[in-house]
């Protein structure tokens, strides 16, 4: 049985009024990619930052617990959080332009996370950056280590996001839509990468997308958000092969073919302004409302999350569920 | 500093210096025309003043004089002879004063110098540390007393701050000097004479310098709020920097470029500025002396002071340039 790096457990997190993650479980194990996935606004950038405690103080309140070896990141006091951020959790983000400090050599902006968690001379860490970048297929990168953030393209730019991201050996790497901004064939080049460095440095991803043909070619497993709760969650083949909520359906329904490849680019998620916001005071299924096969109880209550299949395939909806179902299980 | 990033600095810096014959040169000649011509402009010339200081009525003397000083010449002949002289720092002559203009300002000029370089420094440095300072801590208690203090520089002309900081700091505490910019009377030298000069210093300085630091606070502030909520300060907090780390070297540099166009463009006001501060503290200065050459209409003296401002704002501007090139490598020219 792998082991488990990160453990999150009923994630609530408000903006204000609005309930913008409704307690959400989900674990990730060591040395997968676990993709979450959900439409523009469904709170997926939400669930990555609370992840290393990057929200706002202010106006934004987050419950539940986010255990990364064996430590609560929602509560462990500050100088021991900045011991964890960039160590044992990095993230990346969705745009690489704006990522990266314009006015500082893309070198000294790793050498300084080196140093941050590592006791190591300048020379030392400067060395490891050249290494880093190497690794990251960043050609000539004696050269382009003193190079500053505008002198790159996008792709190169992710990757010096991601060199920065992997130069303390974390053991999670959140990527929040990693090559949403880059153009298709440096999309591939990029997940590519990030794949490769899951298996040679033993760390695990969540990888964040709207994106359902990028979760078919590389996430090991998938948890699909919708409104701020999890409807279904499955080892990626279990998913696509038999879906259950309908929400998951109604995805994969809009998707063509499987087989395509790293550059299929039809299983976008349809966007609409109508998942994201949601009141607290909302009770029940958040895709009650654009369900076809909604009853009147989905409206009343959070529907439960229940074992659905063989292995760990979850799944929250009552009216679907089957007969055999288990008993109602926690991820 | 890197090879390469020290090496993009230098060519950066050759392409501003190379630019000067072909910006800056043309800039500074037609501030020359322009000063020179504006005050040939203005009713009666040196000659008039004179005349009427030495009740001098007879007009042949008077027509001579003037083609002794060569004003009777067509005002295009006399403004060659003065873009002429120039070139050879040859700033003319002054009947008033009756002493070669450039002797008169080079007395001078090294006073307003100590007193607008000191005041601009300290109006940087504070105004940064302010500006930080209530970036910090936006909001809290420790912003609101800084924003306050400063809105109040900001708003209360520098005569008045002046004879203020005259009234507590010299004539009731007694700490430091009225005026002038040295003891008179006293053979002081080495350390004494410079802590001397420098006790002089202090208020017009300080008087000079408190407007700009609440200008500069409050563009440091507001740019620093600004970067911070930018993506990348968000990188910087994920990889667990120090606010320290964040604050002054991811924020600041960013914050500082605002402030750099801003800057520059000061000295021709700080210039301004030592015309009433070098009055109020009887600062033996150029300021002090264009305002003295206006009341005796020496307009030789006067052209050369606008001429002598004109060329420290664009100096000032080619030294802005370098700086923002070495703080900003995204500047291409
Ligand atoms: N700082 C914020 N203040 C208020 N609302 C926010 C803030 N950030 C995000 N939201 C809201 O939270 C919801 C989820 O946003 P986000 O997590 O960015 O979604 P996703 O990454 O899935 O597109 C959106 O409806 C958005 O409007
Ligand atoms: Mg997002």
């Amino acid at each position: 049985m792998s082991r488990l790096i990160a453990d999150i457990r009923g994630l609530s997190v408000h903006f204000g009024e609005h309930l913008i993650v409704d307690g959400i479980d989900f674990s990730i194990q060591e040395n997968e990619i676990l993709a979450l996935v959900g439409e523009s606004g469904c709170g997926k950038s939400t669930v990555a930052l609370s992840l290393l405690r990057l929200l706002p103080d202010k106006g934004c309140t987050v419950a539940g617990k986010v255990l990364l070896g064996g430590r609560d990141i929602l509560t462990v006091p500050e100088n021991e959080l900045n011991d964890l951020r960039g160590s044992a959790v990095s993230i990346i983000f969705q745009d690489p332009s704006t990522a990266l400090n314009p006015v500082w050599s893309i070198g000294s902006q790793i050498v300084e996370t080196l140093r941050r968690h590592r006791n190591i001379s300048a020379k030392a860490a400067r060395r490891q950056a050249i290494d880093l970048l190497d690794l990251v297929a960043i050609p000539d990168p004696h050269r382009r280590i003193d190079d500053f953030p505008h002198q790159f393209s996008g792709g190169m730019r992710q990757r010096v996001m991601i060199a920065m991201a992997i130069s303390c050996n974390p053991r999670l790497l959140v990527a929040d839509e990693p090559t949403t901004a880059l153009d298709v064939t440096t999309q591939a080049q990029v997940l590519e990468l990030l794949d490769k460095l899951r298996r040679d440095l033993s760390m695990s991803i969540l990888l964040i997308t709207h994106d359902l043909s990028l979760v078919a070619d590389w996430a090991d497993r998938v948890v699909v958000m919708y409104g701020g709760q999890i409807c279904e969650s499955a080892p990626t083949r279990s998913l696509f092969s038999a879906p259950f909520h309908p929400y998951t359906q109604c995805l994969l329904a809009s998707i063509p073919p499987l087989s395509g490849g790293p550059t299929h680019r039809t299983g976008r998620l349809f966007e609409g302004p109508s998942a994201g916001v949601v009141t607290a005071s909302a009770a029940g299924c958040r895709y009650a409302a654009r369900c076809d096969r909604a009853e009147a109880s989905c409206l009343s209550a959070k529907p439960a999350i229940f074992s659905v299949g063989a292995g760990s395939h979850l799944a929250a909806c009552p009216v679907v569920k089957p007969s055999v179902s288990l008993a109602a299980t926690v991820i | 500093m890197k090879f390469s990033s020290l090496r993009r600095g230098l060519v950066m810096s050759g392409r501003v210096l190379l630019s000067i014959p072909f910006r800056a040169l043309p800039t500074l000649l037609a501030a020359i025309v322009v000063s020179f011509l504006l005050l040939r402009l203005i009713p009666g010339d040196a000659v008039d003043v004179m005349a009427s200081q030495v009740a001098l009525s007879n007009e042949s003397d008077i027509a001579k004089w003037r083609h002794d000083l060569g004003l009777d010449r067509s005002i295009g002949e006399q403004l060659l002879d003065y873009i002429v002289n120039l070139a050879r720092l040859d700033f003319g002559y002054s009947h008033i004063y009756n002493m070669p203009v450039a002797s008169l300002i080079g007395e001078r000029l090294p006073s307003t110098c100590l007193l607008a370089g000191t005041a601009f420094v300290v109006a940087i440095i504070l105004g940064i540390l302010a500006g930080v300072i209530s970036g910090y801590a936006k909001g809290g208690a420790l912003d609101q007393l800084t924003s306050a203090v400063l809105l109040l520089l900001y708003s209360v002309p520098a005569f008045w701050t002046g004879l203020l900081l005259i009234e507590v700091f010299a004539v009731w505490l007694n700490w430091l000097p009225l005026g002038g910019s040295q003891s008179l009377g006293l053979d002081l030298s080495g350390a004494a004479r410079i802590g001397d000069r420098l006790r002089h210093l202090v208020l017009p300085a300080v008087t000079l310098a408190l407007f700009y630091i609440a200008v500069d606070a409050r563009l440091v502030r507001a740019s620093m709020l600004e970067v911070q909520n930018q993506d990348y300060i968000r990188t910087a907090i994920a990889k667990g920097l120090d606010r320290h780390t964040i604050v002054w070297k991811h924020m600041l540099r960013n914050a500082l470029l605002p402030l750099t166009a801003v800057a520059g463009n000061r000295i021709g006001a700080m210039l301004g500025g030592a015309v009433t501060i070098e009055t109020v503290f009887n600062w033996p200065g150029m300021g002090r002396l264009a305002f003295e050459a206006v009341l005796k209409r020496d307009f030789t003296v006067l052209t050369a002071i606008l001429v002598l401002s004109a060329f420290f704002v664009i100096a000032a501007n080619i030294i802005v340039d370098l700086i923002q090139v070495w703080i900003d490598p995204r500047i291409e020219h």
